[in-house]
């Protein structure tokens, strides 16, 4: 066999439901206390500051760092559960979820431990937010030609370039971004870019919101006008990012978060054709259903194998490329499927607001965090083509 | 599923490697390979894998017997071990004893029905019966007046017209007009046609996992041979990104059936979460033999379209299995019936059950 994916059916441990049932009954609280509105993904102000904060009281942020650094030391299943219980719920998770997922986990591995000590307990405590500066306006999917320069200077780097598309960098407090410390090598085109850990709010960084088409203001452009970054901010190995960027992919391409941004409206189809379908929605409903129930397996399947210490990138890869577009096509089925709907289901004006915004997101979600093509170019590496 | 996880895999893959190897009996017109390879296999108690010690069978685990069906698939071998293996499962439900040789069951679809009479006689009509006119005994599944019997009937009682499916296997029409069984029994309590039908769901789901993975295997191989201006073909671009969508029906398969498998193995009885583990296998593994077998056969081009390459013998089979114990578009009715029956805000909570 050249091809050795595998998806071991592994099941979520016990511990899980206990959990799972903390988190039902805490966003139920929430729900009922009016702090978001679980039918609404449409918020216009996504930010929730003082939910970030209860969450992290919870014990929810972090879960599986270290306890030196507020962490809780449980499991990445546990804390799958937490994801994809707040994601169904569409519950405002913006505020704390780049730095959960993606920013805490580089920081334990990349930063000096001061600085680990400075910021991991406020990340699990709810209190900040953080961005990621990949993209240029020359260089998307093309990491590696970003331009945006770090030049050294006494005691740090002076920083000058514009990083776009950067989510949640107008409420962000930190941002996890690339600069270019050297110029490539012929050898190695990826050489010369490092990491750092940058404070925003600060002189030197002007960030200007970018409209989306949903009618949100999510992303922005952020431009760095000699702005200053310590020398203990640098993350890892100057000139050596290229090194740090693939390991943590696994982590960020196969959470439950690539598979059900849309969900809500599969739900609200099921409440607007009642309890008798007719074959045409039930068929429409059923193969949707299997479709999720196997994105999700799989899902699993990759957390259990990273919680037991596994690098599945090809098949965390595969689960991003075909839990996008399953979330991306949703949207657009569930619009078929509801076009004989029946005017007096008393759920219809929630299911047309809902599918109003499900179709004006769907374009983003094969785009972001990895493109399909370049996640078909990684399937391919690991199938031996390239 | 990887291969040598378990004794019974590996015998089996030995046995396929040594006397199923897909070109030497993709060139065979005669079929000479079918008798020993099917001595082979009964030899070493696979068909019986199902059936208990004590009832003439080999006892495996059904676990075991999932893997092993997935492996078959691997090699998409054309006997009926499937068949006989759903074939001794049924009637080990009745605690009874499975024969030698080959077996299928019927029916083998959720729309076919076979009625027990007063005289405990047996009628009615199958139809897509995988492999009846080679079976010589037929696990029945019946419906009388005191609810659902399981029956092993001689398949000389039955009239058989011989009927090939997709993927050229036998998939015939099996009539009963009165036939006497050789024993039958009531099922257990709660013991219905549709877990027959989800059961052998089950195992064409893993048979078609299997398919796709060597359909992925064998195109990717070709892939890097196949040279076209000037270079291998894996290195274009629109292969490779045709390839990885292979892949990614091939992970989907597998994983659609491993897990329907594994929630079979560990369950106590056939509820909802059962039922939408096995229903969304059939539907997804459907659904992937004809997105992935399109793309290895886009792949291969032409020489995958000849009877001479061994193509066809794995992607027309997924695409023929897909019918038998109730199509995706049947299973996506009847789990959409579920689901909308249970109510929007139980469907949630269903899919995080599992």
């Amino acid at each position: 066999m050249t091809a050795a994916l595998r998806f071991d059916p592994i099941r979520l441990p016990e511990k899980c439901e206990q959990l799972r049932k903390e988190v039902r009954a805490f966003l139920a609280e929430e729900i009922a206390a009016g702090t978001f509105d679980p039918h609404k993904p449409n918020r216009e102000d996504t930010d929730a500051p003082e939910f970030s904060h209860r969450v992290g009281a919870k014990g929810w942020l972090g879960m599986t760092w270290p306890k030196k650094y507020g962490g809780q030391e449980r499991s990445f299943l546990e804390r799958y559960v937490v994801t994809e219980e707040m994601r169904v719920a569409n519950a405002p998770t913006r505020r704390f979820f780049v730095a959960d997922r993606q920013s805490g986990p580089v920081l334990l591995k990349y930063a000096p431990e001061h600085i680990k000590m400075e910021i991991l307990p406020r990340i699990c405590r709810g209190e900040i937010c953080f961005a990621i500066g990949m993209s240029e306006p020359n260089s998307g999917s093309d990491l590696f030609a970003a331009k945006t320069r770090a030049t050294k200077t006494d005691g740090g780097y002076l920083i000058n370039g514009t990083k776009i598309w950067t989510s949640s960098a107008h409420i962000a407090d930190y941002m996890i971004a690339i600069f270019r410390t050297s110029p490539p090598t012929k050898e190695n085109r990826r050489h010369g870019l490092t990491q750092f850990l940058v404070k925003m709010k600060q002189p030197g960084i002007k960030v200007n919101p970018i409209g989306q088409i949903t009618g949100q203001y999510e992303f922005n452009e952020v431009v760095f006008t000699d702005h200053f970054i310590p020398d203990d901010h640098v993350l890892g190995e100057v000139d050596g990012a290229w090194k740090q960027a693939t390991s943590e992919l696994a982590y960020e391409r196969s959470g439950p978060e690539r598979f059900l941004e849309t969900y809500y409206v599969l739900t609200e189809l099921v409440r607007a054709v009642g309890p008798d379908p007719d074959t045409r929605s039930a068929e429409g409903i059923g193969r949707l259903v299997a479709q999720l129930h196997t994105m999700r397996r799989m899902s699993v399947s990759v957390a259990g194998m990273l919680e037991a210490g596994k690098e599945p990138v090809v098949e965390a890869s595969i689960v991003k490329d075909i839990g996008t577009i399953w979330e991306q096509q949703l949207p657009h089925r569930v619009r078929d499927l509801a076009a004989f709907v029946e005017e007096t289901a008393t759920n219809r004006e929630t299911l047309e607001r809902q599918l109003d915004f499900a179709i004006k997101t769907a374009p983003k979600l094969t785009i972001q965090g990895g493109t399909t093509e370049v996640l078909r170019g990684i399937i391919a590496r690991g199938l031996g083509l390239r | 599923m990887a291969e040598s996880d378990n004794i019974v895999v590996e015998t089996a893959e030995k046995i396929f490697a040594d006397l199923a190897d897909p070109q030497t009996i993709n060139n065979d017109k005669t079929n000479s390979w079918q008798a020993p390879l099917w001595q082979a296999l009964s030899e070493a108690g696979l068909p019986l894998s199902w059936v208990p010690d004590d009832l003439g069978g080999s006892g495996a685990s059904l676990a075991d017997g999932f893997a092993l069906l997935n492996a078959a698939g691997r090699f998409a071998v054309a006997v009926p071990l499937a068949e006989t293996m759903l074939a001794g499962w049924l009637l080990a439900q009745a605690k009874m004893a499975s024969p030698e040789g080959e077996m299928t069951v019927v029916p083998a679809s959720p729309k076919d029905r076979i009625s027990l009479d007063a005289d405990g006689a047996l009628s009615g009509r199958a139809r897509g019966v995988p492999f009846a006119k080679t079976a010589k005994h037929f696990a029945v599944l019946a419906h009388g007046k005191d609810g659902v019997s399981i029956a092993l009937i001689d398949a000389a009682k039955a009239r058989v017209e011989a009927g090939l499916n997709v993927g050229y296997d036998h998939s015939d029409t099996v009539t009963l007009d009165k036939v006497q069984p050789i024993t039958i029994k009531s099922a257990p309590k709660g013991f219905e046609q549709t877990h027959l039908m989800l059961m052998g769901g089950v195992a064409r789901s893993l048979q078609i996992a299997g398919a796709l993975e060597s359909m992925l295997d064998i195109s990717v191989r070709y892939s890097n041979e196949r040279v076209a201006f000037e270079k291998k073909i894996s290195k274009f671009q629109a292969v490779q990104h045709n390839l990885a969508r292979l892949a990614g029906e091939s992970a989907a398969a597998l994983a659609a059936a491993t897990s329907a498998a594994d929630a079979i193995a560990n369950a106590t009885s056939f509820n909802d979460e059962i039922y939408l583990e096995a229903a969304s296998a059939k539907i997804r593994c459907a659904e992937a033999a004809e997105k992935g077998g399109g793309i290895a056969h886009q792949v291969h081009g032409a020489i995958g379209f000849t009877m001479e390459h061994i193509l066809h013998r794995y992607s027309l089979r997924a695409l023929a299995w897909r019918d038998d114990f109730g199509s995706e578009s049947y299973w996506a009715v009847e789990l959409g019936k579920l689901v909308a029956n249970r109510g929007a805000d139980e469907l949630w909570p269903l899919v995080a059950s599992r």
